[in-house]
């Protein structure tokens, strides 16, 4: 039954997002497809405001109709085609479980162009496009060894997928480095929206002696919750001070909009490639809303780390590390390579949960 | 600690209680609204806007439960006045209200919101650990509790519980006996949208005071289970509706304990425990058929029009 909703929601979105834009025929259409609503105040959210720079940027070219909350699965790929047919010059699917929608789409219509965020699976017109999330959390995670008195942060998960777990061990690394007996607690709230349960184990986090806060869900309900608790946070996806103007020490912000403006003048030229792209903080796909709600020496430090990273001077992932067990993985000096990291299925040490399989 | 799991308990389970009685009600006068989770998000929206542009939480309950009423009636009218088909209707409504709410609310995103404070009720909440944690509560949990004893007493104490009733088991020998069924029900579904309204108020106003779209997110649903679940009686609505809190609350401390006793227990198993708990208690709710029929109303969801 509720396939049946998701499906006639779907329908009535498409019918209604086309609509209004028949007209302009000479402009192209640069065409995004968004997994939850452009007001999300997170995933979603980030990739709509690089939608706006996008067509700030190039107005007098190109417009960008978008389709917001797309379930995943079998009505993506009917979203997806429709766009196709509408003419889009080039589609952004943007989010990981569209993959497998885009890929078959994207083998019906080979003049279209695709580009997918966060997956793993490209073809001659379907790129690949993802941020190296583990840049921030590495810092974010120096920073809590600082601010925490007890040593021990809380981390609000949300699936245990490749990406969540390298987040997870990130943000261990980037503590253990300044403190080595630093602990990490681990709650999966098995959702990525859902603020009243992201708030219950933000509670639960707190309840159970944590004094730092770090989420991978997308709303701010968490934050909020540090917020009342007296305890700081950090945002995720989008800036979250609003949440928290006491609370927010910084967070991972994506600016997917430089990236967005760049490839789809590589379409407009001609010059567009399929390519499997990584960007990180160097590359501006993804930035760090200021540091607040510190003291200078800590914020004086995590500039620094971030310098460092833009660099490439340090990769968050190098030995020496062991695996949980207590396995040695990299040897010292030794950087773990992409692949690895992005189907890593593994704790590090010093996080205090066991990984659900 | 026990305490503050208590009281995470308690805001979680609120809203289900709420959203389940109203419905409770409805489905007693023989109606089914499956719309409760857009009713619901209607009211979570309107208590929300409320709140902000008159900056007090108290009338931001009253514009939830407005909210929640109206969007109802929506309903009321299709399926009572027009005799469309409740099923579909409901399923519209959710739909619409979970679209609409979106786009009302669009300019309250991120925005901080009010949170309605507690009350705290001198002298009872000194009595040690439950006289803090119960009588140191918002308003609207203590309408909860009022709410399923007045609904207990109107049902089967009451002379007009006893004729609604009478319309939810046969409409048409209550119509016979000179009962008006469609006033009636148009009363129980504003009703049921009031108390759905109520509920929304109740997540945007304490549980997480904030406004984002399809922030129910499902709760509407389980609130439609619990109907059933309970047997249509108010009490053991209560008791399911914190035993559901209860399970929600205590498998997120349960993977925390286990981690720190080294223990390995798939969250995926604990998350599902709420679906299991419900799946139990249906199994031995339903081992007696009879007790289930005597409380389940008998023309639940079929359609009533006069003189037919």
């Amino acid at each position: 039954m509720k396939k049946l909703i998701i499906a006639l929601a779907a329908t009535a979105a498409v019918v209604g997002g086309f609509a209004g834009s028949a007209s302009a025929q000479e402009k192209k259409k640069i065409c995004f497809i968004y997994v939850g609503s452009k007001t999300d105040g997170g995933w979603t959210q980030a990739h709509d405001l690089g939608r706006q720079a996008l067509q700030k940027a190039l107005d007098s070219k190109i417009e960008t109709p978008f389709l917001e909350s797309v379930p995943e699965g079998p009505d993506a790929e009917r979203a997806i085609e429709r766009m196709a047919r509408s003419g889009c010059a080039l589609i952004y699917t943007t989010s990981f479980g569209f993959m497998d929608a885009t890929v078959k789409v994207a083998a019906k219509f080979p003049d279209v162009k695709f580009e997918h965020a966060t997956g793993f699976k490209a073809a001659a017109n379907l790129a690949t496009y993802n941020s190296r999330f583990y840049e921030g959390r590495y810092i974010q995670g120096q920073i809590a060894a600082k601010m925490s008195k007890k040593g021990v942060a809380g981390y609000i998960a949300s699936f245990p997928i490749p990406e969540v777990v390298m987040g997870i061990n990130a943000f261990e690394l980037g503590a253990k480095s300044i403190n080595p007996e630093f602990k990490l607690k681990v709650v999966w709230a098995n959702t990525w929206f859902d603020p009243g349960k992201e708030a219950d184990a933000a509670k639960a986090l707190i309840d159970q002696g944590v004094d730092i806060l770090t989420q991978h869900t997308d709303t701010t309900a968490p934050m909020q919750v540090a917020a009342e608790r007296g305890i700081p946070a950090f945002g995720q996806a989008s800036d979250m001070i609003a949440a928290g103007p006491k609370t927010q020490l910084t967070a991972i912000v994506d600016t997917w909009g430089a990236y967005y403006i760049k490839r789809t003048n590589a379409v407009l030229d001609g010059s567009w490639k399929s390519e499997q792209i990584w960007d990180g903080l160097k590359d501006g796909i993804l930035t760090m809303a200021p540091y607040t709600n510190m003291p200078d020496d800590v914020k004086a430090m995590a500039e620094e780390t971030e310098a460092k990273i833009k660099s490439g001077e340090l990769h968050p992932f190098t030995g020496p590390i062991k695996k949980q067990d207590g396995s040695e993985w990299l040897k010292a000096g030794e950087k773990a390579e992409d692949g690895v990291l992005l189907g890593m299925n593994f704790y590090i040490e010093g996080v205090d949960d066991k990984l659900p399989k | 600690m026990f305490e503050a799991i208590l009281l995470t308990v308690i805001t979680a389970s609120t809203p289900l209680v709420i959203a389940a009685l109203g419905e409770l009600v409805t489905e007693r006068s023989g109606v089914l609204n499956l719309g409760v989770e857009g009713m619901m998000i209607m009211g979570a929206v309107a208590a929300f806007a409320t709140a902000q542009l008159t900056g007090s939480p108290y009338l931001g309950i009253l514009g939830g439960i407005v909210g929640g009423g109206l969007f109802s009636l929506l309903f009321g009218f299709l399926t009572l006045t027009l005799v469309a088909n409740q099923v579909a209707t409901g399923l519209a409504l959710t739909i619409l209200g979970l679209g609409l709410s979106g786009q009302l609310g669009e300019s309250f995103v991120g925005m901080p919101g009010v949170r309605l404070p507690a009350i705290v009720i001198p002298l009872l909440s000194n009595i040690p650990f439950f006289g803090r944690v119960l009588f140191s509560q918002d308003l609207i949990f203590y309408m909860s509790i009022a709410l399923v004893f007045g609904i207990s007493w109107f049902l089967f104490r009451s002379r007009a519980g006893l004729k609604m009733r009478a319309i939810g088991d046969n409409h048409g020998s209550a119509h016979a006996l000179g009962i008006n069924v469609v006033r009636t029900r148009y009363l129980a579904v504003l009703f049921g949208g009031a108390c759905a309204g109520l509920a929304g108020a109740q997540l945007s106003l304490v549980y997480t005071p904030q406004w984002v779209e399809n922030m129910s997110a499902g709760r509407g649903w389980i609130a439609l289970a619990l109907v059933v679940f309970a047997s249509w009686r108010p009490l053991r609505l209560l008791a399911g509706g914190y035993l559901f809190g209860a399970v929600g609350i205590g498998q997120l401390h349960a993977q925390l304990l286990a981690q720190s006793g080294g223990i390995a227990i798939p969250s995926q198993l604990l998350s599902a425990l709420p679906y299991i708990a419900t799946i139990v208690v249906l199994i031995i709710i339903s081992h007696n058929r009879r007790t289930t029929l005597i409380n389940t109303p008998a023309s639940l969801g079929k359609p009533f029009v006069p003189d037919r």
